[in-house]
């Protein structure tokens, strides 16, 4: 017995070590992420304790996907509340068995409508949604053809897959066109991309790719979830904007950003599609329904962005304003449409100083460096929300410029800033 | 640069590099820790020499390290193939 103890103290030494230097090596190589602890609502004024001990300060939010400032709106917390009151806290089952309630389906009739699609199958998250529609849809006499910037959940999904996988350079039409032609001999062909690209801000070029897909008969797969609630003249997504809407084949989007950002996803699109996902997806085969109170909340989301634009007009209005205000102070932007504005520094250590000095400052950003975006295009990912006023975009651009100052990277072209600190 | 090098070379510079992408690519620069490649559109590599050399190349060997170059590629193809001419 005290031999079995001194064997197992042995083999958890072992394995304690190993993930200390694991650890060690994040640490040493700047790549160790650690979390702030943010002591209230999410909003776009927050009080966050950083680093941890620290007195919260009060700080503008320019990181989150609260893209219409819906995660804490009082009439989405009062239909919550309603919702935990009217159908509990939690339904103990997944759908299939007994963790369907009215208004699930309710919600699923409601995004299909908002969506322009046929069905729509809700998922714990849209991670889950990525994670199960492929292997569920697809075989080894299929193939997917991904943008090579689509979101991690869906090469993880891929991966999930026995059909074919295949890459297309990013955006990249003709490419795109050289891989439909070399499958021409697979059953199934998806394309498969976002709506908008979450580290780039861009959005995916879909009417020329549903032109492609229906010259080679092929599926479109769009993941929509930084453009749901508020791309497109009626916040419908990507689709809507690139004049597509109802062309789509597939559909995944979240619940856990613009449409009041607590959690959950879907597949929405055609009918017999999503009810395969109902039949064999396997994140909603094997996990727990979406909890009656985030239901509840949602279908309050979807009633507010059907009933005006005004959140996601605003939201454009702020959009347009920050890029502006960036671009006249010298910072080095992608251009784009979208509420996701990326400042590029470049350099990974660059991005990580400028994001520290800035919540010095009061502004609360975070640097991405590789691997969450190629070697080389260090930058900070700025996020508008329909909760900014012009006081909080006046506020920040006043600390972009101090701390921009600092760094020297104000009006300098990449080559400028990559000959200083490096790539 | 024999012609197994050139061709893979090739392969990679017109798959991976996006227009405007001047970066210089030869037979040692590094692919995948370099950032040229990454592991979810090297599949496409991958079965580009399996069709190209009418070879299989077994999943266990076709690892980011195993292609992080030109020249380590092109090894593991001469490899693969000489293993089945002397089969």
């Amino acid at each position: 017995m005290a031999d079995a103890v001194e064997v197992e103290q042995g083999c958890l030494a072992r394995v304690r070590q190993h993930f200390r230097q694991e650890l060690d090596g994040l640490r040493n190589a700047g790549l160790f992420k650690e979390e702030r602890f943010i002591h209230a609502p999410q909003a776009a004024d927050i009080e966050v304790e950083f680093p941890a001990g620290a007195t919260p300060r009060q700080v503008i939010n320019l990181c989150a996907n609260n893209y219409l400032g819906l995660s804490s709106h009082p009439e989405v917390v009062a239909a919550a509340h309603a919702g935990l009151e009217a159908r509990g806290y939690g339904m103990s089952s997944v759908r299939f068995i007994c963790g369907t309630q009215d208004i699930h389906r309710e919600l699923e009739q409601r995004l299909t409508a908002f969506l322009g699609t046929e069905d729509t199958l809700l998922f714990p998250s849209c991670m889950d949604a990525n994670a199960g529609v492929f292997e569920a849809l697809l075989g080894e006499q299929d193939v997917m053809i991904a943008d090579r910037l689509v979101h991690a959940s869906i090469v993880d999904g891929m991966r999930l897959s026995k059909a074919m996988q295949d890459t297309f350079k990013h955006s990249d039409m003709a490419h795109l066109e050289e891989k439909l032609q070399e499958h021409q001999d697979k059953r199934f062909r998806l394309i498969i991309t976002d709506g908008v690209f979450s580290m780039d801000g861009d959005l995916a070029r879909l009417d020329d790719i549903v032109a492609l897909a229906e010259r080679y008969g092929a599926m479109v797969f769009v993941d929509d979830s930084h453009a749901t609630g508020f791309i497109g003249k009626t916040g419908r997504g990507t689709h809507e904007q690139k004049g597509v809407f109802g062309k789509i084949d597939i559909i995944t989007t979240t619940l856990g950003k613009a449409l009041g950002g607590a959690s959950g996803g879907c597949v929405s699109g055609r009918a017999e599609l999503v009810e395969m996902c109902r039949q064999r997806a396997r994140p909603y085969l094997f996990s727990n329904s979406v909890p009656p109170v985030i239901v509840a909340g949602a279908l309050k989301v979807l009633e507010l962005i059907s009933r005006t634009t005004e959140r996601r007009d605003a939201l454009e209005e702020n959009t347009r304003c920050w890029r502006r205000l960036l671009t006249e102070a010298g910072f080095d932007i992608k251009a784009g449409e979208s509420p996701i504005v990326p400042v590029m520094l470049y350099h990974a250590k660059l991005a990580q100083d400028v994001a520290r000095d800035l919540f010095a400052e009061g502004i609360y950003v975070v640097g991405f460096f590789f691997p969450v975006v190629p070697k080389g295009q260090a930058r900070i990912r700025t996020q508008l929300s329909a909760a900014h006023q012009k006081a909080h975009l006046d506020r920040a651009i006043e600390a972009f410029v101090k701390v921009g100052r600092k760094h020297d990277i104000l009006n300098k072209s990449k080559k400028a800033i990559t000959e200083r600190y490096g790539l | 640069m024999d012609e197994l090098r050139r061709v893979i070379l090739d392969y990679v510079v017109k798959e991976y590099l996006e227009e405007g992408d001047d970066r210089e690519v030869v037979v040692d620069t590094p692919l995948i820790t370099g950032g040229i490649v990454d592991s979810f559109s090297m599949v496409s590599l991958k079965r580009f020499l399996e069709k190209k050399y009418t070879i299989q190349i077994p999943d266990a060997e076709a690892t980011p390290t195993a292609f992080d170059s030109v020249e380590r590629i092109a090894s593991l193809v001469e490899r693969i193939r000489g293993a089945r001419a002397g089969a």
